[in-house]
């Protein structure tokens, strides 16, 4: 093989792709699984990369630079696009200058979302085409063959994965950059300017578009057939797309499979004549029934089946396609797997030993306040011993949340508090905290600040001073941007020193005025300095009253009866002593 | 194989997954899983196989219970695993959470330690003992590695993984200059060393 090839993640390979395409611009805001998208894209020469507060911002972004002429990529997670779906869906009608090309990284089993959502109803309601890679050679292919559809058919396009598809590698061949010739802007109101007057040819326009892109999705060379030599069920054929591709084509060894790579619009006359002469097609697809439901649409007189094979929620796998291959053709070898052990202790994930947000949801938990959540690894406090999050419904939502429980119940006023990190702050939070200013909210908005965006990975944000490409920037402070708003009370604070975060949390829910606290602490896995001190408990003072277990702090823990500081956990965050009424956790040499 | 109801030709690709060798990593977050499986899929890639590597990000990575897995062989399709041939688990627990995944004739190298959950703690439960009776008596096919103690004698705590990949490479059929290539790709450049060290004394075991 004379072509240079690596392993790559699907997110990797997206990049790989759009670099190969010829991107010159790319914007996002990181959330698993597409984060790695932009970080790879990034490191390419020629290519412009950002991190933008939000994905509405981050998509308004790529159609500027579209209609620049520049070929541009959007990442984001399902949930994203909700955030950008504003702009989204009028972007169909505009179109693009330079090919654009969105990427929706969908989490089926919700592995690290808040719910499980199909986005390609998305490309549906919008009218845009929407491709679904199976592997990192496929999301390279897509993305290219994306920006080719984009600038054919003025249109923006989707690129679908799901979080296998992102996060597993597989070899991927590496092709030499395209030498593109960006085109020159030129003014055209009646294409970006959307007024009504505008907007209704460009509607006209955007049917017939989607009429040509049914032709076109007949005849894309990303179909595939699979037909085996000798076919074990001639009158069986199964329809797939995606990941759920590679479970098939692994289990269902004997049959015709008809693998799509356009999903929308879909390709009705390769489906009718894929379908003739079977007597049921299979739709084998994750979430929902997408495929199915518009196949069964079609009237192939053929039976169509999906999800009662297939469940409607999590991932499909290996162990599900071989239960559905057991239900139509009998056994398949060695049942999945063996009854699960012994129960075995859960190992959830927690916030880090030293995490500084930790100390806040301690002081809150202890002052039994409603806390209205958010995303990010302080929603993690949910869990036990903190129990200290009442809710988590989206990016931003949580000051929001708080101003209408004390709409809808002034009696619970200094009992309520939300909770929002800085980088969410800065994606959704800002509108929130205006939105409390002007319709006068009294609660107590606490900004768990610590310099960057934890959960993804420490992606960089506004209030870091330094953007995705390492170039030094000022710093926007969430405090600054409160006292702009007109919020009077504000407090910076340590949330390591226990005592007078508790004494400021306190007075400010007294207050009869809105209030923000900026808890600040650099995040614990990215303090430069190493260990300062080191903390133990006596065991002579101690009690085993086990209050110091209700912080929750991995490092401390119980062996053989005995409570004890792990010395390789422990970051000497310095809070615990303060825990402890009875004085039994001291520094060394103390 | 027993009975098959249907007809299914031999040569319809039925015996094409048991060509593949599929590999279980797991472990807590922050042990190198991640890594782990990185150059194990990038060592079979060397030795001229397909290889599909898969694992999830995000929450898992804080403290979590984490697993990754690597498949390899001629083709491969689903990047995650059925039941595997190999498990390494780089704790005990995690051993013993993961046991029921393993084919009967498969092999699974568990490193002697134990990293209690935090969660444990906070409801007043102890860590499992006798942890290596438990997975014995899954009947799974095992052997128990002192790879953390090894790893503390050559001076560098965090090598476990490569220490157990080290053990792992004497059952797989993979060229010795294919792992150390992919050692030398996948870490910084710094801990080159210190991981040929660690690979080179898991494979004594």
């Amino acid at each position: 093989m004379n072509t240079k090839s690596k392993l790559l993640t699907g997110n990797e390979a997206i990049a790989r792709g759009a670099w190969e395409a010829g991107v010159t611009v790319a914007a996002a805001y990181p959330g698993t699984p597409s984060t790695e998208i932009l970080e790879s894209l990034s490191t390419y020469d020629q290519v412009y990369a950002q991190w933008s507060v939000n994905e509405k911002v981050a998509l308004e972004i790529a159609s500027g630079a579209s209609m620049e002429g520049a070929r541009t990529l959007v990442a984001m997670k399902h949930v994203g696009l909700n955030v950008a779906a504003d702009p989204f869906m009028t972007l169909a009608y505009t179109g693009v200058g330079g090919g654009l090309v969105i990427v929706t990284a969908d989490d089926p089993a919700m592995h690290s979302s808040q719910n499980e959502q199909d986005n390609r109803y998305y490309a549906l309601m919008a009218k845009v085409p929407l491709l679904e890679p199976s592997d990192s050679q496929e999301a390279k292919q897509y993305v290219i063959e994306a920006f080719r559809l984009s600038e054919k058919y003025d249109t923006p396009v989707l690129l679908r994965t799901t979080t296998r598809v992102s996060h597993s590698k597989s070899e991927v061949e590496l092709l030499p950059r395209l030498d593109r010739i960006k085109p020159e802007y030129a003014k055209d109101s009646s294409k970006y300017v959307m007024i009504p007057g505008y907007g209704r040819p460009r509607r006209t326009n955007l049917i017939n578009r989607w009429n040509r892109l049914a032709a076109h999705a007949e005849n894309s060379p990303l179909h595939y057939i699979y037909r085996p030599a000798c076919s074990q069920a001639p009158e069986v054929g199964m329809v797939t797309s995606g990941i759920s591709y590679q479970y098939a084509r692994e289990v269902f060894t004997g049959i015709d499979i008809l693998k799509l790579g356009i999903t929308c619009p879909l390709p009705q006359k390769l489906i009718q004549g894929f379908a003739r002469g079977k007597k049921l097609l299979l739709v084998a697809e994750e979430l929902e029934p997408f495929l199915e439901d518009q196949i069964k649409a079609l009237g192939l007189g053929v039976e169509v089946a999906g999800k009662q094979y297939f469940p409607q929620q999590g991932e499909l796998s290996l162990a599900i396609m071989k239960e559905a291959y057991t239900q139509l053709f009998g056994s398949r070898g060695q049942s999945p797997f063996s009854p699960a052990p012994q129960e075995v202790p859960s190992r959830p994930p927690v916030l880090c030993a030293g995490c500084s947000h930790r100390p806040v949801f301690y002081v809150l938990h202890k002052l039994k306040v409603r806390v209205m959540g958010d995303i990010g690894c302080y929603s993690l406090a949910v869990l036990p011993p903190l129990n200290a999050m009442d809710s988590l419904l989206c990016m931003g939502a949580g000051v929001g949340q708080a101003l209408g429980m004390e709409k809808a119940n002034p009696d619970i006023k200094g009992k309520v508090v939300s909770v929002i990190g800085d980088s969410t702050f800065f994606h959704s939070g800002i509108t929130s905290l205006v939105d409390s200013v002007y319709n006068q909210g009294t609660g107590v908005i606490i900004i768990l600040d610590n310099r960057t965006t934890a959960m993804t990975g420490h992606q960089a944000n506004p209030g870091m001073g330094s953007t995705l490409q390492k170039e030094q920037v000022p710093v926007v402070l969430p405090e600054k941007i409160a006292e702009a708003a007109g919020v009077k009370n504000i407090q910076v604070v340590d949330p390591y020193q226990l005592e007078q975060l508790e004494k400021v949390i306190k007075k400010e829910l007294a207050r009869d005025e809105l209030s923000v606290i900026v808890c600040r602490q650099e995040c614990v896995l990215l303090k430069k300095e190493g260990i300062q001190e080191r903390f133990f408990i006596d065991q002579a003072v101690c009690r085993d009253c086990g209050v110091c277990l209700k912080f929750g702090c991995p490092a401390i823990q119980v062996r053989k009866g005995k409570y004890l500081i792990d010395g390789i956990m422990c970051t000497s965050c310095g809070v615990c002593p303060s825990l402890c009424k009875f004085g039994a956790i001291k520094r060394e040499g103390r | 194989m027993e009975d098959r109801k249907t007809c299914i030709p031999q040569n319809a690709g039925q015996d094409i997954q048991e060509d593949i060798v599929s590999v279980l990593l797991a472990g807590v977050g922050g042990q190198g899983i991640i890594l782990a499986a990185a150059i194990l899929a990038e060592a079979a890639r060397l030795g001229g196989l397909e290889v599909k590597q898969s694992e999830i990000h995000g929450m898992s990575q804080r403290g979590g219970s984490v697993v990754s897995s690597v498949r390899l062989g001629r083709q491969v399709f689903s990047p995650t695993i059925d039941r595997a041939d190999f498990i390494v688990a780089l704790e005990k627990l995690e051993a013993l959470r993961y046991a029921h995944r393993l084919k009967k004739a498969g092999l699974m190298l568990i490193s002697d330690y134990e990293i209690a959950p935090v969660s444990l703690f906070t409801s007043k439960q102890q860590y499992p003992s006798h942890l290596e009776d438990k997975i014995a008596k899954t009947g799974v096919n095992c052997q128990l590695v002192d790879a953390q103690q090894a790893a503390c004698q050559i001076g560098h705590p965090k090598t476990v993984n490569v220490i157990m990949l080290g053990v792992l490479s004497r059952h797989m059929d993979l060229s010795l200059q294919c792992w150390l290539q992919s050692i030398e790709q996948n870490v910084p450049l710094k801990a080159v060393d210190i991981n040929l060290e660690a690979f080179r004394r898991g494979r004594q075991y």
